[in-house]
């Protein structure tokens, strides 16, 4: 099978996401010189972020509260040595409290949100840490096969430190019932699955307005010290 | 040895990304992080160029949501210039023929690199993204010399060069992204 060279990330062409058929690569991957492995992300700054774009309870509001539960959705950003990916962005993408998605091509026959947009983005911090507040997200269906549901999730991109850190990725919530049906979670080999998973913390809930959710992400390459680029 | 923790595995972008990572394009009332023309302040040394491609799919019809990002040097071959980010975003299926279009700059030579951009490929059914790169025809040379372009099997070395389009009244190069077939693009490990 042809696959991406990190095991943790799922098959190019995986037959029971039916749309991987006609698009994933079938051809071999080539090496990556050395010099690709070194190259820098791009640098996103504050500048890119204003003043509402990590909470997603508030960035979309028209008049009055989106609908649903609100969440918060924390974590840490760090490297495969387990460093601190600092001043790292992180977007976001996700479907309202009922499943439906603010995208035009959404066909979903669920109530569009006045007041819930589902996009934000932040930087983070200096311990790689990162908070965005939200809504959690519906389950949705799907055309993939007959009855096909995804399990409720939240889209993110990342870029890290390195352009082989590039990750976009979804986290899932525990305990879902749909994600042992969902071809786009199980792609992803067994073993590391779990590692899509984000994980209730009670520490991370704020009382009287939100339930709390821990989702941390690491990104491959080492995150190289100025002194040793 | 020091101990490596697993990476956080891939996902797709998904067909719904559009408001989330290119709103401007497709005109949701959000702004994005980068967009097609990188040459949007005009201070920016170097020649302009345009870049203009499709994504395929393996029964060859043009795919109408994929994600490109390009990520490339000034004309001086600088990856740190502050004038010049060096990086693009942009969604296909906003235009007819469902192609995209980059404006930019040339990059220079990096090295013994010959002038290259690195190009990121998402998309619904692309559970992990895909990389690759675009080299030059009018670079002839230097891409000889390029010890990337070197290691890739000469039948396949077209699918990396955007071809310079003749006779346009401005410098415009095409480069289709093929994702399966006779003409599969070379992507790299990463
Ligand atoms: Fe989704």
């Amino acid at each position: 099978m042809n696959s991406p060279v990190k095991e943790v990330h799922p098959p190019y062409i995986f037959p029971p996401y039916k749309s991987t058929i006609l698009r994933g690569p079938t051809k071999p991957l080539l090496p990556m010189h050395d010099s690709l492995r070194s190259l820098r992300a791009p640098v996103f700054g504050q500048s890119v972020i204003s003043k509402f774009d990590h909470d997603l309870t508030k960035n979309g509001i028209v008049n009055g509260e989106p609908i649903g539960e609100r969440i918060v959705v924390a974590g840490t950003v760090s490297d495969e040595s387990g460093r601190p990916v600092k001043n790292t962005l992180v977007e976001i993408w996700q479907a309202n409290a009922a499943g439906r998605y603010v995208h035009k091509v959404d066909q979903h026959n669920a109530p569009l949100d006045p007041n819930f947009f589902g996009g934000g983005r932040c930087l983070t911090d200096e311990m790689g840490r990162y908070k965005f507040y939200t809504i959690k997200p519906g389950a949705y269906p799907w055309g993939n096969h007959a009855n096909a549901w995804r399990p409720n999730h939240i889209h993110l991109s990342l870029f890290g430190n390195h352009i082989i850190s590039r990750l976009v990725t979804q986290m899932y919530f525990p305990g879902d019932p749909l994600l042992e049906h969902d071809p786009i979670l199980n792609g992803v080999p067994k073993l590391y699955r779990h590692l899509l998973l984000s994980a209730f913390k009670f520490e991370l809930t704020e009382e009287g307005f939100a339930l709390g959710y821990e989702f941390n992400i690491v990104l491959a390459g080492k995150n190289k010290t100025p002194f040793e680029s | 040895m020091e101990n490596k923790t697993d990476i956080t595995p891939s996902q797709t972008v998904g067909p719904f990304f559009a408001y989330g990572i290119t709103p401007e394009q497709y005109g949701y009332g959000y702004t994005q992080i980068a967009t097609a023309n990188l040459v949007a302040s005009k201070n920016i040394q170097g020649e302009r160029i345009r870049i203009v491609g499709r994504v395929v799919d393996g029964a060859g019809n043009a795919i109408p949501d994929a994600v490109i990002e390009i990520w490339q040097a000034d004309s001086l071959g600088s990856y740190s210039n502050p004038a010049f980010l060096g990086f693009g975003r942009v969604g296909t299926g906003t235009s007819v023929d469902n192609s995209f279009a980059f404006e930019t700059i040339k990059p220079g030579r990096i090295g013994n690199e010959a002038p290259h951009i690195n190009v990121i490929v998402l998309m619904r059914g692309l559970l992990t993204h895909a990389f690759t790169r675009i080299y030059f025809s009018d670079e002839d040379v230097a891409n000889q010399n390029d010890p990337l372009l070197v290691t890739v099997p000469v039948a396949r070395k077209h699918t990396l060069i955007a071809q310079r389009v003749p006779q346009s009244h401005r410098v415009e190069y095409q480069y289709d992204i093929f994702m399966q077939g006779e003409r599969e693009t070379v992507f790299f490990e990463f």
